[in-house]
């Protein structure tokens, strides 16, 4: 944990307390066009999300005041009503409270919501939900359809793939297949999976698997061609069998390619699902977007929008860690 | 060359062959005609230019390569694949990187169905021999380069082969190192009495190790000449900064140097006439 908190600090402060390597950057004097002397700021990165979060709400922001309303405060001067003032602050509040009131801003609410506004979305949809499901629901489903399409994806393909790289008859045999398909969006075959299976689960997972399939068979077939030889050599005059090798020294010399693969078939995976819901489904954040724009409700559009890329992200991060903790010795060989 | 005929020989190369087929090539021939037996507890170092086939012999004595005429027997009988009886040490990263080192060093038994529990004593004994006791728990990318090749000779012995082949088993280290690790690779022979055929660039390391040399000639790949050497009986006994000073080790040296500089010349020469 304090190592967490250390780190966090160093980060925060930029790079002036860092340690050892990152100091001798300091005594760099070519540092434009050295890659490495380029490190991350978060201080800078945290401003440049705050700036478009600025400039986010200035565009859906009431700036100004209503149309018409000088002619109105003009008439209310002339008449000497003695409710000029209130009528104006009336007249304000009035137009405030009703959307369809016209302002000046760029953006209205039927075309992108204000930042308050899409917050107030997370809070109805987490609570009374959008079509039955509530917002943890909708995202639960899309996750739940992406891992067991990433699954299946990972069990047949992990399989092929080593065998591709093992076998010239298995090569030979599944190359075209796999380089045929693999050329092919994910998202042509929708319309033959509906046909075939409805717009229920097993569409959307057996498309994910497809997804998936192919990232996986390229990324084991390069893990195994990635075997140093004399590794294999070393292993099979210390007594290994054929099996042991494939166990024991092939597939965890295959493991960070394969890692790889499952990681970006999972990016793929999350890309693909979004679109196959808003072809057809019932649940789900793609479902979610798909609904809510019909329904011109753009604040749960954006709501959904923002999720699906706080899920990716995520994802993405708990692969890295997965990586980092499953295979420590990666480009150590 | 002169071919001793032991009978008690325990490795016997005869009339060894090897052509590569190269695609849309001239096929290379690797090895001609090279022949040569090898009693048990000798320790014979390969010398030569590049591509004079020191690896292609190497791996045909360890079975990956199948020679495309001659035969090759270990004990009498032939050589057709990769067994724990011969045991490989490589140049470099042959190491399983996975693994712990004592996981390394145990790999072969543990192929054989030995528990790691069963292991461990002979583990431990290993990592003491090598020089290394208590880096068990290390990985292998933790450790410096001798001290990985320390691990791969402990890795290859835990087999207890009857013959060591080494590729160039010291040839990524650097001098200091190296020096040192050639001490532990004549000690390692003179204590296990192991057959070793070793493979370096060096010509001091050649002769300071081998009590058998041979120097290999390219094109095709063949055995030059065979020198019997004392230095590697008495290497351990001396200390090597004597021994390699010394006027009898300095003329050998000489001797074996203006054989190989012949060869290159030669070499150099075949080239530009092309
Ligand atoms: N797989 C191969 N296919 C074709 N030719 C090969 C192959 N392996 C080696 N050769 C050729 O065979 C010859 C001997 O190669 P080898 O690797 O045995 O030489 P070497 O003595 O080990 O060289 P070095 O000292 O550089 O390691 C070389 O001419 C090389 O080009
Ligand atoms: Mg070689």
């Amino acid at each position: 944990m304090s190592t967490l908190r250390q780190r966090l600090f160093s980060r925060l402060s930029g790079s002036r307390f860092r340690t050892t390597s990152q100091g001798a950057t300091q005594r760099k004097t070519v540092t434009f066009g050295d890659g490495s002397a380029v490190s991350s700021k978060v201080l800078i990165s945290v401003a440049s999300v705050l700036v478009l979060l600025v400039i986010w709400w200035a565009a859906t922001h009431k700036w100004g005041l209503p149309d018409g309303f000088a002619e109105q405060a003009e008439r209310a001067d002339r008449t000497e009503s003695p409710e000029g003032r209130f009528s104006e602050t009336k007249l304000v509040r009035a137009c405030k409270a009703d959307p369809d009131c016209s302002y000046s801003q760029l953006f209205n609410h039927r075309t992108l919501p204000s930042p308050v506004n899409v917050l107030k979305a997370v809070n109805e949809l987490s609570t009374d939900g959008w079509r039955q499901n509530t917002l943890q629901a909708h995202t639960w489903a899309s996750l739940e359809r992406v891992l067991i399409g990433l699954l299946l994806g990972v069990a047949v393909g992990v399989p092929i793939g080593l065998a591709m790289g093992l076998s010239s008859v298995l090569k030979s045999l599944f190359d075209p297949i796999v380089e045929g398909f693999r050329p092919i969006p994910p998202l042509a075959f929708v319309p033959l999976l509906i046909i075939w299976f409805g717009i229920g689960e097993t569409s959307k997972v057996t498309l994910l698997f497809f997804a998936a399939l192919w990232i996986m068979i390229i990324g084991a077939r390069s893990g195994v061609l990635s075997v140093q030889l004399s590794k294999v050599h070393a292993a099979y005059s210390l007594g290994a069998s054929r099996p042991q090798v494939l166990t024991r020294v092939i597939l965890p010399n295959a493991l960070p390619e394969i890692l790889t693969a499952v990681r970006v078939s999972l990016g793929v995976c999350w890309g693909t699902l979004v679109a196959a819901e808003i072809v057809a489904a019932t649940e789900g954040l793609g479902f979610m977007i798909w609904d809510a724009q019909k329904k011109l409700r753009m604040d749960v559009v954006v709501v959904g929008i923002i999720v699906i890329g706080v899920m990716g992200v995520l994802l993405d991060l708990v692969m890295r860690k997965l990586e980092t903790l499953l295979i420590p010795w990666r480009g150590k060989g | 060359m002169s071919v001793v005929n032991d009978e008690t020989a325990n490795l016997s190369v005869s009339a060894l062959g090897m052509v590569y087929e190269v695609p849309n090539g001239e096929p290379v021939e690797a090895l001609n005609d090279v022949s040569f037996s090898l009693e048990q507890g000798r320790l014979l170092t390969l010398l030569g230019p590049s591509g004079c086939g020191k690896t292609t012999l190497l791996n045909i004595l360890a079975g990956f390569l199948a020679p495309t005429s001659g035969t090759v027997t270990l004990g009498g009988s032939p050589i057709t694949g990769p067994s724990q009886e011969r045991g490989m040490v490589f140049q470099q990263g042959a190491l399983f990187e996975w693994l712990r080192v004592s996981d390394n060093i145990s790999f072969g038994p543990r192929m054989n169905g030995q528990r790691k529990r069963v292991s461990k004593p002979l583990v431990d004994q290993l990592l003491a021999t090598v020089g290394l006791a208590g880096f068990d728990d290390k990985r292998v990318y933790e450790l410096s380069g001798g001290m990985q090749q320390r691990v791969a000779l402990a890795r290859c012995l835990a087999n207890d082969p009857k013959i060591i082949l080494m590729d160039e088993p010291l040839g990524a280290l650097d001098a200091l190192t190296r020096e040192k690790m050639q001490g532990l690779v004549l000690e390692l022979w003179q204590n296990t009495g192991k057959t070793v055929v070793l493979v370096t660039h060096s010509v001091e390391e050649a002769l300071y190790l081998g009590d058998q040399l041979f120097v290999m000639a390219p094109r095709p790949g063949r055995i030059e000449r065979s020198y019997e050497l004392p230095f590697a009986k008495i290497g351990l006994s001396t200390s090597p900064r004597e021994l390699k000073a010394s006027p009898e080790f300095i003329e050998k040296r000489e001797e074996v140097l203006s054989l190989i500089w012949e060869m290159e010349e030669q070499i150099m020469g075949h080239e530009d006439g092309r």
